[in-house]
């Protein structure tokens, strides 16, 4: 019994403390982001890609960590069976602030993502690379 | 990318037709009379029209050049964010990366420049323009503009220092001007750098993301430009020194981004190019102490499509000298005063970094727009545009290089 407690009470603290990383990755998402991704996430078809539904996104999650701290994945993607080939600056983001951004991204619009995505694993991918 | 000029304007003027539709519809409601109705449809397609005018205009259209006789010269290619571009004599180049670094490059080959201030990088801030002394021969003396701060400092603002270049060293750095009210928002630092035939430096700040509390606050940074002797002190004759609580250093105010400038060179006048909201960049001839109406008066709109004002003049604002629909984001301003190309002299260039072409303007003796073309369409976000000493174009295109004009024999 204590043993189910202790698993409800962790998952309340994990889900709050998401909550509150997708809040403030929505201000940074306004501020940063969302002239060229749009406030619906949906980008510019050709130009910006779309960051909701996106194929690319949930396919690579770790590579988009590391260009939203560092700058644009170098090359042409192809987002939803669509090329792109612009490159994105890097914005200049604490780790902890693009572990927000990213916290916001995978759980808006359409999107879902179980994970919380950390601080701590921000760094450890960065300093892997 | 033509479409989505066409799709704003005539978004607006549905906007325009539906608002002042739906009073006549209302009023149709209680006329049975098929005579009048045929009446109110004439007269009300007659006044939509009218308005309309105000955002359909014939300058909208921008050409593809009918002849091209130069080429477009990629004499650089290693670039990140090629913020700006300077000339340290006909064949050397000194250019600036947003994210901190410097270079000199002769023959294609280049060499970074040492003790570079340290930036602030955030959003659209980092290191931004380059700008040498006018006695640069004799005093070595170069003017910086970067965002400065720290996430300890609540975030940053725009700064201008300038240091002496010693070989590819830097020594002597000297901040001369800092935006107070530091903000983590990573919008509108500005800024280019522009000496006029006085001496006198002029900056810009952009409204920093907060366009309700800035820009027409003459006691607070940002959303102004700025003029300061080449020491960094105040020039005695700046519009706004005897009043209280304004800051002195500036010159005009009501500004949304401007990142062009250029000084003319028949008039000694110094010209501006600023990124408005969606449908209002603007170019703007800067005159002492006067209010160019960010955000009071726009011919922009919000990026979400909803209404900043439906104020387009005021009897106390400036109205700028064009502007454009649709934006095009203006970076860079230069004007041509060399013979090197045919007919370009006395034309406007300006970098479009959303359109990505530099875009060339024809001016008739009234200062009106009279023709627009694409040089080097599709080519990437063109950043920065200059004319060298002797006389030819430079551009600047993100993450593609750096670019000279070459004309054909």
């Amino acid at each position: 019994m204590r043993f189910v407690f202790f698993l409800l009470f962790s998952c309340v603290i994990f889900s709050q403390e998401k909550e509150k990383s997708v809040e403030r990755g929505k201000l940074l998402y306004e501020d940063l982001c969302l002239r060229c991704h749009s406030p619906d996430g949906k980008g510019i078809k050709g130009i910006y890609p779309p960051l909701d539904k996106s194929d690319f996104l949930f396919k690579h999650i770790k590579e988009s960590i590391i260009a939203v701290k560092k700058g644009g994945i170098e090359g042409d993607i192809i987002v939803n069976g669509e090329k792109y080939e612009g490159y994105m600056e890097n914005m200049g983001l604490y780790s902890d602030e693009v572990a927000d951004v990213m916290n916001y991204i995978l759980n808006s619009w359409n999107n879902k993502y179980d994970k919380i995505i950390t601080e701590e694993y921000v760094d450890e991918l960065i300093n892997k690379k | 990318m033509a479409q989505s000029g066409s799709v704003h304007a005539w978004g607006a003027w549905g906007r325009r037709f539906k608002s002042c539709h739906s009073d006549y519809f209302i009023k149709f409601i209680y006329m049975k009379n098929i005579q009048i109705l045929i009446f109110l449809i004439l007269s009300i397609n007659i006044s939509c029209a009218q308005l309309g005018e105000t955002y359909i205009r014939d300058d909208e259209t921008i050409n593809i050049p009918e002849t091209i006789n130069y080429e477009i010269k990629n004499i650089y290619s290693d670039v990140e964010i090629p913020w700006s571009i300077e000339f340290l004599n006909n064949e050397t180049i000194i250019y600036a990366e947003k994210r901190g670094e410097i270079f000199i490059i002769k023959d294609g080959k280049s060499i970074k420049v040492e003790n570079v201030p340290e930036i602030y990088l955030r959003g659209q801030g980092g290191l931004l323009d380059l700008e040498l002394h006018p006695n640069f021969a004799n005093n070595n003396l170069i003017y910086i503009s970067y965002a400065l701060g720290s996430r300890e400092d609540g975030g940053g603002n725009t700064a201008v220092s300038r240091a002496k270049l010693i070989q590819n060293k830097l020594t002597d750095l000297e901040l001369l001007y800092k935006g107070e009210g530091n903000s983590t928002r990573g919008q509108h630092f500005g800024t280019r750098l522009q000496f006029d035939n006085d001496g006198k430096l002029f900056f810009a700040i952009g409204d920093r993301g907060n366009r309700d509390e800035l820009p027409q606050n003459l006691s607070l940074d940002g959303g102004k430009i700025y003029r300061i002797n080449d020491d960094g002190t105040i020039p005695d004759d700046n519009p706004f020194v005897n009043d209280e609580n304004t800051i002195k250093a500036i010159y005009s105010y009501g500004h949304r981004n401007p990142q062009g400038i250029f000084l003319h060179p028949k008039t000694g006048k110094i010209w501006t190019n600023e990124h408005g909201p969606k449908g209002g960049d603007e170019i703007n001839i800067i005159s002492k102490g006067k209010n160019y109406g960010w955000p009071k008066i726009t011919y922009g709109i919000n990026y979400s499509g909803t209404t900043i004002t439906d104020e387009k003049e005021h009897p106390e604002m400036e109205q700028p000298l064009y502007y454009w629909i649709p934006s095009i984001a203006p970076s860079g301003f230069a004007y041509v005063s060399s013979n090197k190309y045919k007919k370009w002299k006395g034309s406007l260039l300006t970098g479009s970094l959303k359109f990505k072409y530099l875009e060339r303007l024809v001016l008739n003796k009234n200062n009106k727009v009279v023709y627009r073309e694409k040089i080097a369409d599709s080519i990437g976000r063109v950043r920065d545009v200059k004319e060298s000493p002797d006389g030819f174009i430079y551009f600047t295109v993100e993450n593609k290089g750096i670019f000279k004009i070459v004309p054909k024999e």
